[in-house]
C-alpha cells in the first residue's frame, strides 16, 4: 500500500465497518460481535503496518502524509499525517479497541439499545478518534473533535447504568462548551491567517509558522486550552468524568477515559504549545498549579469513593494531572514522559475498568462495600486486578513507572517545588489502590461474593495482552520512546524551549 | 566528630576503574534470571505446580547461590582495584540527557549481599518446604519467595539508583504479598497494605533523591554520582543525603517510619526470617553505605543518620522488652539491631564497613532466631504468646540449642558472631559521637535483658501450655537449616573479621578508616560485657526464677505500657496523618459532589414525586451546568493568571 493511504484507511475502515455492523439484520447479535471484532483486528493489523512504515529517524516532522481539498473556499483540506506522538496514540487506540470489544462482549446485552448498535458506535468512534490523532488540518481536527462526541453520547446514554441519561447529557454539555470556545479561537486564528498569508488556511504547519501578537495569543490559547482541559479532564472542569465513566458500560468507559480523553492532552501538546508558544510559557506556571491540584485532589477524592468505577475515574483525574504537568514543564523528559504516560495510562485504565466491569457484572453492584474476599473465590481475577492496580500506582518495573518518573524528573529540572508536590501523589496512589484491593479482594468471603465465578477464557484473553504490554514496556520502554523523542524535540524547538543544564555543568561555565 | 576531616581526607574509597564484565562475570545476570524464571513458571503454572512447586522454587535459589559462589571466587581472583565489574544488559530509559541503563554492578559490597541473600535464602526455602507443608497455596508461597530473591538481588546489583528503585519496590511488593499471604485474615491484609504505604513514604524520598541527582549532576549511576558529587553545591548534597535517609528509614523500619514492621509479623514465619530480619529490612543500610560518597560530603546528613539509628536502637530494644508475642519481640529486636547499623553508617568511613559487617552477622543470627521461633510455633499449634510457652527445653532440644546459639550471638558474648560486629560499632560510636556510644552501650544491656526474657519464657520455667498442646521437635527439613545457621552464628563474626578481613574487602568500595583514640578497646569490651551481663541477670531473675503470669499483668509501669503499645507509634500516625487525612478526604468528596459539581443534583432529590423531580432536573439542567462550568472556567482562568505572576 502506498504510504499516503495508510491514515485514510485507518479512519475509513472502522467507520465503514461500523456502518456495516449497524445494518446487519435484527437478531444477529452474535454475528455483530464477531464482525466488529474482526474489523477491529484488521484495523489493528493496519495500524501495525502504518507503524512499520513510519521512520522514526526521519527529518520530516510528519509522515504518511496525505491531503485532499475539502472546502477550498475556506482553505480547508482533508489533510492527514503522523509524527511520533500521534503514532503511539494511534497504536494504543488500535490495540485497545479489539480488547474492549472482546471484553465488552456482553456489555450491550439486556440494555435499552441494540447489540449491533453498540459495536457499530464503538467502531465509528475508533475511526473518528484515529482521525483526530492524524489530522494535520486544524479545521478537520475540530470537526472530528466534535464529531466523536456523538458515538460516545450514544454509548453512554443508550447502554449505560441507571443514571445514563443524566451522565450522557452532562458529558455532552461540558464537551460542547469546550468545543464552542475552541471554535471561537479557531475562527480568530483563521482571520489572522488571512492577514498573514493573504488567503485563509487551516494548515497546521502554516498556522504554527504564524507570528501572533502576544496578547491575542493569550486569548486564542485559552480558547483551545479550555476545550482540552475539559476533555482531559483537568481540575476544576473534571466533574463530568466520574458520572460519565461510572455510568458507561465498562468497555465504553475504557474508550472514554483511556482514548477519548487523551485527545485533550494530545491537543495541548500538538496545538496549544506550537501555535501559541509565548502564551504557553506565560500560562505554564498557572497550568502547573492546576495540574498539581488535580494530582493531589483527584487522589484524595479517589480515596474517599465508595463506588469502584467512580474511584477509578478519580484516579484518572490525578493521572491526567501528571500528564499536563509534564507537558507544561517544557522539558524533553517531561513531554516524552507525558506522551508515554498517555499510552501507558490507556492500558492501565483499560485493565482496571474492564476488571471492575467483570466484578460488577458478577456481583450486580459496583459498590466497594458489596465486595470482600474475592481473592478466595476468584484468584485469577484478583491477581490480574492487582497487577492492573500496581500499574496505576506506578510500580517500578511496570510501564507507568517509566512515564511517571520521566514526568517528575523532567518537571524537577525546571520547577523543583512542583515535582516535590507531585511526588506526594505516589503515596496517595498506594493508598487508593491498595485500600481498594484490600476491601474488595481480601478478608473473609462476603455473602454475595461466595458463588462468584473466576474469569473465563474470553475475559483472560482480553486482559492478558494489556498486562503483558504493561510489563514489557516497563522493562523495554525505549522502542516506544525512540518514536516519541524526535517529535518531542521538534515540539521543543518550535516552542523555543531547551532542557535545563545540570547544576554542576551550569556552575562550571 | 573531632577527627572527621582527617578521616575524610584519608578514608575515601578508591574503587579503581569500572571493568566491563567478561568471562565468568557474564553470570551476574544469571544470578537474577534464575529466581525470576522460578517465580514466573510457578505463577503461570498455578495449581498444576502444586506437587513440584516447592522443589522448583528451592532449586532455583540454590542454583543462584552456586552462581554467587562462583562469582565470589572469580572476584577474589581479581586484583583489589579491579573488583568493580559492570554488566550492561540493555539501554533501559533514554530521553535526552536522562539515560538509565539496565546494567548490573558486581563489586565487593554487592557480592557479600548476593551471598547473604542466596545463602540464607536457600536455607529458608528448604525450611519452608516443611513449614508450609500443610498450606494448600504452598507453591504460591514459593513463587513469591523467588520473586523476592530476584528483586532483592536486583536491588543490590543495580549499577544506578533508578534500577535500584525497581528492586527496591520489587522487594516491597514481595513483602506486601507475603505479609498478606493469609489474606483472608483482615489483620494480615491490613498489615500488608500498611507496610507498602509506609514504605511509599520512604520511596517519596528515593524519588526525590534521584531527581535531585539528575537535576544537579545529570546522572544517577553510582559511577557517575561518585565522580561528580564533589562538584555539587553542599546544600544540595545534604538534601540528597536526607532524601536517601528517608528512603532508608521506610525500608528499614527506622524512626519515624518504624510502625509497619511489628504488624508485618502477620506473614508466615519464614518470611519474617528472610525478608523482615535478614535481608529486605537491611536494604536501607545498603542504600546509605552505597551512597558513601554523598554522606562523606555532608556532616548534617551523617548526623541525621546517627540520630535516627540511635533513637531506633533504643526504641526497638524497649519495645522488644515488653512484647509477649515471640515474633513481635524479635521484630522489635530487628529494629534495634538495624538501628546499630544506621548508627555505624552515620559515622562515615570509620563505620561503613562495620554497618555491613553487623548486617551480615545479624542476617545470620536473626534468621536463626526467627526460624527457631517458627519451630517453636510449629510445635505449639501456632501459639505465639510466650506466656503460654515455658519449659520447652526438654521437648525441643535441637530448637533450644540453636536458639541458644542465636541468643548468645545477638547479645554479643564472645566468640559468637554478634560480639565482634556489635563491639566494633559501639567502639566507633564511642570515639565519634560519645552520646550515641553511650546509647549503644545501654542498648546492648537492654538487648541482654529482652533476649534473656525471651529465652527464659520460652525454654525455661514452668510449662504454661494448654492441655491440648503437644510440643515436639520439628522435622529435619526445618532443624537442618537452623543447624547450618547456628554454625554461622558461632563462626561468622570471627571468620569475617580475622580470616576474611572484611574491612579490607569492603574498603575499596565504601572507604575505611580505623577509629582511634577516646577509649581503650579492651576497656570498652569489658564495659559492654558488664552491661550485657547486668541485663541478662535482671531478665533471668524476673522471668526464669520467678513465675511468669499466664495473663500479662495490668498493674505495670507507664514505661511498660508504652512499650507494649510500640511507644505509641501508631497513635501518633493516627493523630497526625490518618484522622486528619480521613477528614480531608471526606471534606473533599463532599466538596466535589456538592460545590464543584454544582448543587443541582442534591436539591432535586429532596423534592416531591418522581415526575416533578424529572421535570425539575430537565429544566434545571442546562442552566445549572452552564453556571458551574462557568464557575469552573473562572477558577481556571484566575489560577492561570495568578500563576503567570509567579
Amino acid at each position: 500500500m502506498s504510504n499516503e493511504f495508510y491514515l485514510v484507511a485507518l479512519m475509513a475502515l472502522p467507520i465503514l465497518g461500523g456502518l456495516l455492523v449497524s445494518v446487519l439484520p435484527k437478531g444477529s447479535a452474535g454475528l455483530a460481535k464477531q464482525v466488529a471484532l474482526g474489523i477491529s483486528l484488521l484495523v489493528l493489523a493496519l495500524g501495525v503496518m502504518a507503524g512499520l512504515a513510519y521512520e522514526s529517524g526521519s527529518a520530516e516532522p510528519f509522515q504518511l502524509v496525505a491531503a485532499w481539498d475539502w472546502i477550498p473556499a475556506w482553505g480547508v483540506e482533508f489533510a492527514l499525517g503522523v509524527d511520533g506522538i500521534s503514532l503511539v496514540l494511534i497504536l494504543m487506540t488500535v490495540i485497545l479497541v479489539p480488547v474492549c470489544i472482546l471484553a465488552g462482549w456482553a456489555d450491550a446485552d439486556g440494555t435499552s439499545g441494540t447489540v449491533r448498535g453498540y459495536f457499530a458506535w464503538i467502531l465509528i468512534l475508533e475511526g473518528l478518534v484515529l482521525g483526530v490523532f492524524a489530522a494535520t488540518d486544524v479545521f478537520l481536527f475540530y470537526v472530528l473533535f466534535e464529531a466523536m462526541l456523538i458515538p460516545m453520547y450514544f454509548l453512554i446514554g443508550r447502554y449505560g447504568g441507571a443514571q445514563r441519561q443524566y451522565a450522557a447529557v452532562k458529558f455532552f454539555l461540558y464537551s460542547l462548551l469546550g468545543g464552542l470556545l475552541m471554535l471561537a479561537a479557531l475562527v480568530g486564528l483563521y482571520v489572522l491567517s488571512i492577514d498573514q498569508y493573504g488567503a485563509g488556511t487551516f494548515d497546521y504547519a502554516a498556522l504554527v509558522g504564524m507570528e501572533i501578537d502576544a496578547d491575542i495569543q493569550k486569548w486564542l490559547f485559552l480558547g483551545f486550552f479550555i476545550a482540552f482541559a475539559i476533555k482531559a479532564p483537568m481540575w476544576p472542569l473534571h466533574t463530568w468524568l466520574p458520572d460519565a465513566a461510572a455510568e458507561a458500560p465498562p468497555s465504553s468507559s475504557v474508550l472514554l477515559v483511556g482514548v477519548l480523553d487523551k485527545v485533550g492532552t494530545f491537543g495541548m501538546l500538538r496545538l496549544c504549545l506550537p501555535m501559541f508558544p509565548d502564551a504557553s510559557k506565560y500560562f505554564a506556571p498557572g497550568i502547573i498549579i492546576l495540574a498539581l491540584v488535580g494530582i493531589v485532589y483527584g487522589a484524595l477524592v479517589a480515596i474517599g469513593q465508595t463506588d469502584l468505577k467512580r474511584l477509578i475515574a478519580y484516579t484518572s483525574v490525578s493521572h491526567f494531572g501528571f500528564i499536563v504537568l509534564g507537558i507544561f514543564a517544557m522539558t524533553s523528559q517531561g513531554q516524552s514522559g507525558s506522551t508515554l504516560y498517555m499510552v501507558n495510562h490507556g492500558f492501565s485504565i483499560a485493565a482496571l475498568f474492564l476488571l471492575v466491569g467483570f466484578m460488577a457484572t458478577r456481583r450486580g453492584s459496583r459498590m466497594v462495600a458489596d465486595f470482600g474476599g474475592v481473592q478466595s473465590v476468584a484468584p485469577v481475577m484478583a491477581g490480574l486486578f492487582l497487577i492492573a492496580g500496581l500499574s496505576s500506582l506506578a510500580l517500578p518495573g511496570l510501564s507507568s513507572f517509566v512515564s511517571e518518573f520521566l514526568v517528575l524528573a523532567g518537571t524537577y529540572t525546571r520547577y523543583p517545588w512542583a515535582a516535590i508536590i507531585a511526588t506526594l501523589g505516589i503515596i496517595l496512589a498506594a493508598i487508593y489502590i491498595l485500600w481498594m484491593y484490600q476491601r474488595t479482594m481480601t478478608g473473609p468471603v462476603r455473602a454475595g461474593v461466595a458463588g462468584m465465578k473466576d474469569l473465563g477464557g474470553r475475559e483472560v484473553l482480553a486482559i492478558a495482552p494489556v498486562l503483558a504490554i504493561i510489563i514489557a514496556m516497563g522493562f523495554f520502554p525505549n522502542p516506544v520512546l525512540d518514536i516519541i523523542n524526535p517529535s518531542v524535540d521538534q515540539t521543543m524547538t518550535v516552542v523555543g524551549s531547551t532542557d535545563p543544564v545540570p547544576a554542576i555543568a551550569e556552575s562550571g561555565r | 566528630m573531632n577527627n572527621t576531616l582527617a578521616i575524610l581526607a584519608s578514608g575515601e574509597a578508591s574503587p579503581g576503574e569500572v571493568v566491563q564484565a567478561t568471562g565468568t562475570f557474564d553470570l551476574i545476570a544469571v544470578l537474577i534470571a534464575i529466581p525470576v524464571a522460578g517465580a514466573v513458571i510457578l505463577l503461570l503454572a498455578g495449581r498444576r505446580s502444586n506437587r513440584w512447586g516447592h522443589w522448583l522454587g528451592t532449586a532455583a535459589v540454590l542454583s543462584s547461590f552456586v552462581v554467587a559462589c562462583v562469582l565470589f571466587l572469580a572476584l577474589l581472583a581479581e586484583p583489589e582495584d579491579a573488583r568493580t565489574i559492570n554488566q550492561h544488559l540493555w539501554d533501559w530509559i533514554d530521553v535526552g540527557t536522562f539515560q538509565a541503563p539496565f546494567a548490573l554492578q558486581l563489586d565487593p559490597l554487592s557480592m557479600v549481599f548476593a551471598l547473604l541473600i542466596t545463602g540464607v535464602g536457600s536455607l529458608i526455602h528448604i525450611y519452608s518446604i516443611s513449614y508450609m507443608d500443610h498450606d494448600p497455596e504452598r507453591r504460591k508461597f514459593f513463587a513469591y519467595l523467588n520473586l523476592f530473591i530476584a528483586a532483592m538481588l536486583l536491588l543490590v546489583l543495580a549499577n544506578n539508583y533508578l534500577l535500584l528503585y525497581v528492586g527496591w519496590e520489587g522487594v516491597g511488593l514481595a513483602s506486601y504479598l507475603l505479609i498478606g499471604f493469609w489474606f483472608h485474615k483482615p489483620s494480615a491484609a491490613t498489615a500488608a497494605k500498611k507496610a507498602f504505604v509506609v514504605n511509599r513514604v520512604g520511596d517519596f524520598g528515593l524519588s526525590l533523591a534521584i531527581m535531585m541527582m539528575f537535576a544537579t549532576l545529570g546522572t544517577f549511576t553510582f559511577e557517575g554520582v561518585n565522580a561528580t558529587v564533589g562538584e555539587a553545591n553542599s546544600t544540595t548534597v545534604t538534601w540528597i543525603g536526607l532524601a536517601l535517609l528517608l528512603a532508608a528509614c521506610g525500608k528499614s523500619a527506622q524512626f519515624p517510619l518504624q510502625s509497619w514492621l511489628l504488624d508485618a509479623m502477620e506473614g508466615p514465619t519464614p518470611v519474617s526470617a528472610l525478608i523482615h530480619a535478614a535481608t529486605m529490612v537491611t536494604a536501607g543500610v545498603y542504600l546509605i553505605v552505597r551512597s558513601a560518597e554523598i554522606f562523606n560530603l555532608s556532616e548534617t546528613a551523617r548526623i541525621a543518620v546517627v540520630l535516627v539509628g540511635t533513637i531506633t536502637l533504643l526504641m526497638g530494644a524497649i519495645i522488644g522488652s515488653a512484647k509477649d508475642d515471640i515474633k513481635k519481640g524479635l521484630a522489635g529486636s530487628t529494629m534495634s539491631q538495624i538501628g546499630y547499623m544506621f548508627l555505624a553508617a552515620g559515622l562515615g568511613p570509620v563505620g561503613y564497613v562495620f554497618a555491613i559487617f553487623h548486617l551480615l552477622t545479624h542476617g545470620i543470627f536473626k534468621a536463626l532466631l526467627f526460624l527457631g521461633a517458627g519451630s517453636v510455633m510449629h510445635g505449639m499449634d501456632d501459639e505465639v504468646n510466650m506466656r503460654r510457652y515455658g519449659a520447652l527445653r526438654t521437648s525441643m532440644m535441637i530448637t533450644w540449642a540453636v536458639f541458644g546459639v542465636g541468643y548468645l550471638a545477638i547479645i554479643g558474648i564472645p566468640p559468637f558472631a554478634g560480639f565482634f560486629s556489635k563491639d566494633e560499632i559501639i567502639h566507633a560510636a564511642w570515639v565519634e559521637h560519645p552520646v550515641a556510644g553511650v546509647a549503644a552501650l545501654l542498648g546492648a544491656g537492654v538487648t541482654g535483658f529482652y533476649m534473656t526474657r525471651m529465652m527464659a519464657m520460652t525454654f525455661y520455667g514452668k510449662a504454661r501450655w494448654d492441655d491440648g498442646a503437644h510440643p515436639h521437635e520439628s522435622s529435619p527439613w526445618m532443624t537442618g537449616p537452623m543447624i547450618v545457621l547456628a554454625l554461622g552464628a558461632v563462626l561468622a563474626g570471627f571468620m569475617m573479621l580475622y580470616v576474611g578481613n572484611i574491612e579490607q574487602w569492603l574498603a575499596p568500595v565504601v572507604g575505611y578508616q580505623e577509629a582511634e583514640g577516646g577509649i581503650s578497646t579492651n576497656l570498652l569490651i569489658a564495659m559492654t560485657l558488664g552491661v550485657v551481663v547486668v541485663g541478662v541477670v535482671i531478665g533471668w531473675r524476673q522471668y526464669a526464677m520467678r513465675e511468669v503470669p499466664e495473663i500479662a499483668p495490668i498493674q505495670v509501669s507507664a514505661a511498660t505500657v508504652a512499650a507494649r503499645h510500640d511507644l505509641y507509634g501508631d497513635q501518633v500516625n493516627e493523630a497526625l496523618f490518618e484522622r486528619p487525612g480521613q477528614h480531608l478526604t471526606r471534606t473533599l468528596v463532599w466538596t466535589d459532589n456538592k460545590i464543584v459539581d454544582g448543587a443541582v443534583n442534591g436539591t432535586a432529590a429532596g423534592i416531591g414525586g418522581l415526575s416533578a423531580r424529572m421535570r425539575r432536573w430537565q429544566s434545571g439542567y442546562v442552566r445549572s451546568y452552564a453556571l458551574t462550568m462557568l464557575l469552573g472556567v473562572v477558577v481556571l482562568v484566575a489560577v492561570l493568571a495568578l500563576g503567570s505572576l509567579l
